[in-house]
């Protein structure tokens, strides 16, 4: 079954491109392993019947956040992460403490699976209810978004308005303008 | 096998020869159109008038040492130009050049001419041409060179800057086509409105498409946008530090996202494959006049307008040419609203 | 047929992912990524959801929470270069004291 096959393919990319990003030092591979992770991503969604939110994903995330990342690191020219840096004299990072954090992580990792396998009326593919149609018309989309939602949309714009005054007001050097 | 099928794969393959045909040519025809607007011959030597000129480049290209500074991280200084060319093959993926044709009856169903038709075309267009800013940038990173570093910082802020204009200038024709399909839009341009005027998008969007095309160059890094590679200030830009196939590279992937925009252009403001004269199996070549007439557009402003500063540039496109875009897009929603209602 | 299970373990891997990274790495650029995985991962189940209900309603919380990761990471890569313009460092444990 190929679309089984895709699937595995690129949540595996996406798994393993994740663990990429927080498993190696250098910041700049980060970023592009979370551009090569958002890629993988998209492709799920595609096979999610959304190809419209798959073009944002490439076009929002990895077209302008991850640009905005890769330009800070540029600008900071960030260095490597040392292992040096570790500052282990802090209560929270006492190895007892860590081991039972670790205990506890996997113990919920167990639990999640177990409440995954066993749930009812996840099985029989997600693609069974609903027509493709519908759930990948840009229009439907659109209309939802601009009459149900509307509210919420208007609300994110004064979110981005303020994110936006609030980027240049930190970013700024002090004593510079006013 | 399937008849559909090979001729599908045949369309699929053209395209891609066409794509790195039209690099080749792209390159020689600056280079001429160049000489000519300078009152020189240009290239000359090679072939009848020069006309074999690329290849001699490609091959002087590909016996050159491949060189990396010591510096320089060995993975991403050959990602970025993989990167980049790959992200300028695949944006012209959406994109159709022709009408459906039988091939003069050989076909049972018509095959479209075009590698793919997918409901949000344009979209991928913009992503995937978005994509290939991390190309440069990446170049500019790796190299471990101030110029190139600098190269690269240029690139991503001008064009993050100008992808704004460029969507929404996008973005007031989906609006006029009412789809998000190129090969739609396209066919909605069909007909002649006054007995005369083919009914082309540029009469409706002329503001639309005159942000296009600057945007376009700022997008596709020519002259007068050239910031990235400002040979004056910075050597060569991001660039500096490329040598043999992985310098080719990066021109190449230049020239077909020249090839690309041009020939959304096309399909979006000029009417694609719709013309008169021809009957529609021939549109093909109405595609490629105007694709060439843009392209020829690019050259000329190129060796025309001499490059601006990076500062007059930002004030430019953020200032001018999206208030501009952002406005165009409002008229154009105000009046698809009067006159549809 | 993919059941709806297998995209939710592929979310909680990469949610766990995200976590992991948020508290192991001692580079603030890379924890912002980290959170950036995580609002990924609730994505994909968003998503994955909608299709399973046949409603568009998911995939438009997903665009929200877009925007959301937009301003997150124009502010928090603010904050980032004014702490690196004060310590020349992306250490979290170097901005331990609240008065500078």
């Amino acid at each position: 079954m190929p679309e089984t096959l895709i699937f595995y393919a690129l949540s595996g990319f996406a798994i393993g491109a994740s663990a990429m990003v927080i498993g190696q030092r250098n910041p700049m591979y980060s970023v592009m392993m979370l551009i090569a992770s958002f890629g993988a991503l998209a492709g799920l969604y595609v096979q999610l019947d959304a190809p419209f939110v798959a073009v944002a994903q490439i076009i929002i995330y990895a077209g302008a956040i991850m640009v905005l990342f890769l330009f800070v690191v540029m600008l900071l020219n960030a260095p490597k992460e040392d292992g040096s840096e570790w500052d282990r004299s802090h209560p929270l990072r006492q190895p007892a403490v860590v081991r039972l954090g670790g205990l506890l992580a996997s113990l919920l990792v167990v639990q999640l699976g177990w409440a995954l396998l066993s749930a009812r009326g996840l099985g029989g593919g997600v693609a069974a209810f609903g027509d493709a149609e519908t759930v990948s018309s840009v229009r439907v989309l659109g209309r939802v978004l601009f009459s149900e939602y509307v509210f919420a949309f208007e609300a994110t714009s004064i979110l981005i308005l303020v994110a936006m005054v609030g980027a240049v007001v930190l970013a700024r050097r002090e004593g510079e303008g006013s | 096998m399937d008849l559909l099928l090979i001729a599908q794969l045949g369309v699929i393959g053209l395209t891609f020869f066409m794509l790195i045909n039209a690099s080749a040519i792209l390159v020689l025809a600056e280079r001429k159109i160049m000489g000519f607007m300078q009152q020189r011959y240009g290239p000359y030597l090679v072939g009848p008038h020069g006309m074999l000129q690329p290849f001699a480049d490609i091959i002087k290209l590909l016996m050159k040492e491949e060189l990396r500074p010591k510096g320089a991280d060995k993975w991403l200084f050959t990602l970025a130009p993989m990167l980049s060319i790959t992200a300028a093959f695949a944006a012209f993926a959406t994109v159709p050049w022709g009408a459906e044709t039988t091939l003069f009856g050989l076909l049972d169903e018509p095959v479209k001419l075009g590698v793919s038709d997918v409901n949000v075309g344009i979209l991928v267009v913009f992503a995937i041409t978005s994509m290939g800013v991390y190309g440069i940038v990446l170049a500019g990173w790796a190299s471990n060179s101030k110029y190139s570093l600098f190269g690269g910082l240029r690139a991503s802020a001008q064009m993050i800057s100008y992808e704004l204009s460029y969507a929404t200038s996008l973005a007031a024709v989906i609006l006029l086509a009412g789809s998000l399909s190129l090969r739609e839009v396209v066919d909605g341009q069909s007909g002649v409105w006054l007995g005369f005027i083919p009914s082309w998008y540029i009469f409706l969007q002329p503001v639309g498409f005159i942000i296009y095309m600057i945007a376009g160059v700022a997008e596709t890094n020519r002259a007068p946008f050239d910031f990235p590679e400002a040979e004056q200030e910075l050597v060569a830009g991001y660039n500096t530090e490329y040598s043999s196939v992985r310098f080719a590279l990066f021109p190449q992937a230049e020239y077909i996202n020249m090839t690309t925009m041009a020939a959304v252009a096309t399909d979006l403001y000029l009417g694609g494959w719709h013309g008169p004269f021809l009957p529609p199996e021939y549109g093909w070549i109405w595609f490629l006049l105007k694709v060439g007439a843009i392209l020829f557009t690019y050259i000329w402003v190129r060796w025309t307008v001499p490059r601006y500063r990076y500062d007059q540039l930002m004030r430019f496109g953020w200032k001018w040419l999206f208030p501009a875009s952002v406005i165009n897009l409002i008229v154009t929603a105000a009046l698809v609203l009067y006159f549809n209602a | 047929m993919i059941p709806l299970s297998h995209y939710l373990i592929v979310s909680a891997i990469l949610f766990g992912i995200g976590t992991t990274g948020v508290l192991v790495r001692r580079n603030l650029i890379t924890i912002l990524l980290s959170i950036e995985i995580m609002l990924n991962a609730v994505n994909l189940t968003f998503i994955a959801f909608g299709r399973q209900l046949g409603s568009v309603d998911g995939q438009i919380i997903v665009f929200f929470v877009m925007t959301v990761a937009a301003a997150e990471a124009a502010v928090g890569l603010a904050i980032v270069i004014g702490l690196f313009r004060h310590r020349e460092s992306l250490n979290p444990d170097a901005f331990a004291s609240l008065k500078w």
